[in-house]
């Protein structure tokens, strides 16, 4: 199997396309032999994307545009996307919100939006791409989670929450997978410089959307499971796991 | 991750000579349709915007005192390019440096560039930058056959110099105040290698610069780095730099990335007149022989201050000034204001580590406060050390302004009301065009009522 784990990918379907993210892992991925097939919501700020990709040399690029909360679509969208490509060597999920906390904590609606976004979409779609991945016995399945998921905090519980189901997913789908030569990668970025944070002051610890698609692709390359972005956000998210839960509910954090 | 508990102020958003400082908020932009922004009530408050990119402007022309200023670098994406004729089309904060990566590989190169690659489109058109090649290719301007200008109000401009002429005139050069430039087309030129074949020649004293000038004038880039302590015998001193681009064919590979950066500013007193005298000297001293030629990259010909991230923490938290100005030419070899010019420097003793002069060309841009007019320029900066070094910028305008000469806007900080408004006497004319929301520090400073 000479072009089962075969890097840098060709054929990559990305999910929430016009996340800076995004942006930044399919630019550095880009080259005369790369199609990509994208999808978000706004038909402008993709059509934005994928100009910038096809004067940057890309081979192809093809585009859905659809809100990825309506779950009921996903079966068919992957369908012309799959076939579109013909295989997957990657897909990338992208989208997420990061709501806001305070109104979530009153309002249950809000929160399950956030939820809808962040854990139910990415379930759905990873349901699909999980079989086809398998089926096709290759391909990977690159996975925007946060280390808000690695402990539940006040300050933004609801979207850790989401994280963290997302995170177990994740873990089972990999378990799942594995034996069928898929990779599944969770991907868990701290503070990173985008639109999702242009309300928060930034210090030293925000790292820049391109800095994180450095990381991701290296662990895609490396086949690894789980990845922090920057490395740094490993051993700092060991420590906060680490704090006893008595002594962790009494911090404002 | 999120925090929404009491956030620390954010970072005022400084200009590249970190003097003066003021304080605005900074909303980025990352779509052109961001503009106007969705928060922005009918009638935005009058002055109160001012789009900004890398904001390497060393004074106040990339700074508002409250306000918002609309930081565009996340406009960065590519729109089209035609690699048969190398016109490129892009968003307004796509960065030189970012088409450099994209255009070298592909056989293309800047039609002009300033000594940073760190610049926004959008910036090098609101300040028509120039470039060691001024004498051959004029500015910035005259390679931007059309862009987008959007205003407060919605209203979108496509801008050629023919239609929408006026805001096509009045944008290129100006400053930001007219709207938002959104995207805009610049024509590249072609290359074949990396190489820049140079030659560097040593002189001493203006005559012999301006010998080396006109000499050199089928060349295509020229420069002379100057020395501003040396008295005496070696008044003037300097190396003349020359080049082309090589015509041997060569791989095109992309750059690398800078990877030195100046962690901490300096202490201030680093920057004193035994430190400044002995670099001009050692610089000077670098080059043994009277000429060297050779082929060299183009990064470190055009960027050589590019490889030190933020260089401009070496002069300390003070911040440094900047001043650049050209002087008409005066008749007869014998360049009377310029030569008082470098007179009054060299006795300030506040001398500079990078003094540049130049002879711009008389290629005319299509921007109404376009800065570049055919004469010698210099451009150099100082330490802020008060009113010492505020006496001596406005010496050098006073003598700028008694020769017929005008300074550059992008470089000032501290210019008069009047010295400003004659350098620019279409300054009102100009006005006209400014975005009604728009406004900046400068142009606050140099239109105030004395």
């Amino acid at each position: 199997m000479p072009d089962r784990w075969s890097y840098p990918p060709k054929r990559i379907l990305v999910l929430g396309a016009t996340s800076a993210i995004a942006t930044a892992v399919m630019r550095q991925l880009v080259s005369p032999s790369v199609h990509f097939f994208l999808i978000a919501r706004s038909r402008e700020k993709l059509t934005a994307v994928a100009q910038d990709l096809l004067v940057r040399g890309a081979l192809r690029v093809d585009m859905i545009v659809g809100d990825l909360n309506e779950t009921n679509a996903h079966p068919q969208m992957l369908a012309v996307a799959t076939s579109q490509l013909g295989a997957i060597d990657l897909a990338l999920l992208a989208h997420g919100v990061l709501g806001d906390q305070v109104t979530a904590e009153q309002d249950y609606v809000a929160a399950e939006h956030i939820l809808i976004t962040n854990l139910l979409s990415p379930i759905s779609l990873l349901t699909w791409l999980g079989n086809y991945c398998e089926s096709q016995g290759r391909g990977t399945l690159a996975v925007i989670s946060s280390v808000a998921g690695d402990r539940g905090r006040k300050s933004n519980y609801v979207y850790g929450s989401s994280k963290a189901g997302l995170d177990a997913f994740l873990s089972g789908l990999r378990n799942r997978c594995d034996r069928a030569g898929v990779q599944v990668l969770t991907i868990k970025p701290g503070f990173v410089a985008t639109p999702m944070t242009a309300h928060i002051a930034k210090n030293r610890l925000f790292a820049t959307p391109e800095q994180v698609a450095c990381g991701i692709l290296k662990a895609i390359r490396a086949r690894r499971d789980v990845v922090y972005v920057p490395w740094f956000w490993r051993p700092i998210m060991i420590i906060i796991r680490a704090i006893p839960e008595r002594i962790f509910k009494a911090r404002d954090l | 991750m999120q925090t929404k508990t009491a956030l620390p102020a954010p970072p005022v958003f400084e200009s590249w000579g970190r003097y003066p400082r003021h304080r605005a908020d900074v909303v980025p932009l990352y779509w052109m349709s961001d503009f106007p922004l969705s928060t922005q009530p009918e009638d935005a408050v009058p002055g109160s915007m001012l789009p900004v990119g890398m904001g390497r402007s060393y004074g106040d022309s990339c700074l508002l005192e409250g306000g918002t200023l609309l930081a565009a670098r996340g406009l960065d994406r590519f729109i089209a390019f035609n690699p048969a004729t190398g016109l490129l089309r892009s968003e307004a904060g796509v960065t030189l440096a970012e088409i450099l990566d994209f255009a070298v590989p592909r056989g293309w190169f800047l039609p002009v560039t300033p000594g940073t690659k760190f610049v926004t489109i959008g910036g090098a058109i609101a300040n028509d930058i120039h470039g060691k090649n001024h004498h051959v290719a004029g500015t910035f301007g005259c390679h931007v056959p059309r862009f987008e200008l959007v205003r407060s109000n919605g209203q979108r401009y496509e801008c050629t110099a023919t239609e929408n002429q006026s805001f096509y005139e009045a944008t290129i050069g100006g400053l930001g105040l007219t709207g938002l430039i959104t995207w805009a087309e610049v024509q590249l030129r072609p290359i074949v290698s990396r190489k820049i074949k140079q030659d560097s020649i040593k002189f001493t004293g203006l005559e012999e610069f301006f010998a080396l000038s006109r000499e050199s004038q089928h060349m295509e880039y020229t420069v002379a780095w100057i020395d501003c302590v040396s008295t005496g015998k070696n008044f003037a001193r300097g190396i003349f730099m020359r080049g082309d681009h090589s015509e041997q064919p060569e791989e095109l590979k992309p750059s690398a990335k800078p990877k030195l950066t100046m962690p901490v500013d300096l202490p201030a007193f680093l920057m004193n007149k035994a430190t400044i005298g002995a670099f001009n000297s050692a610089y000077y001293a670098k080059q043994f022989a009277k000429r060297k030629a050779g082929p060299v990259d183009y990064e470190p010909f055009f960027y050589p201050l590019d490889s030190v991230l933020h260089w401009n923490r070496a002069y300390g938290k003070q911040g440094l000034l900047q001043f650049q100005n050209v002087m008409p030419w005066e008749p007869g070899e014998y360049q009377e204001g310029f030569t008082q010019l470098l007179k009054a420097i060299t006795a300030s003793g506040l001398g500079s580590f990078l003094a540049v002069i130049k002879i711009f060309g008389d290629v005319r841009s299509p921007g109404m406060m376009s800065f570049p007019a055919p004469g010698p320029m210099i451009a150099l900066d100082f330490p802020v050390r008060g009113e010492r070094s505020f006496d001596l910028t406005e010496k050098l305008a006073d003598i700028t302004a008694a020769y017929g000469g005008k300074m550059y806007p992008a470089k000032d900080a501290r210019m008069a009301p009047r010295h400003f408004q004659q350098f620019y006497p279409q300054w009102q004319e100009f006005a006209r065009y400014i975005d009604p929301a728009f406004s900046s520090a400068f142009w606050q400073r140099v239109t105030a009522v004395a």
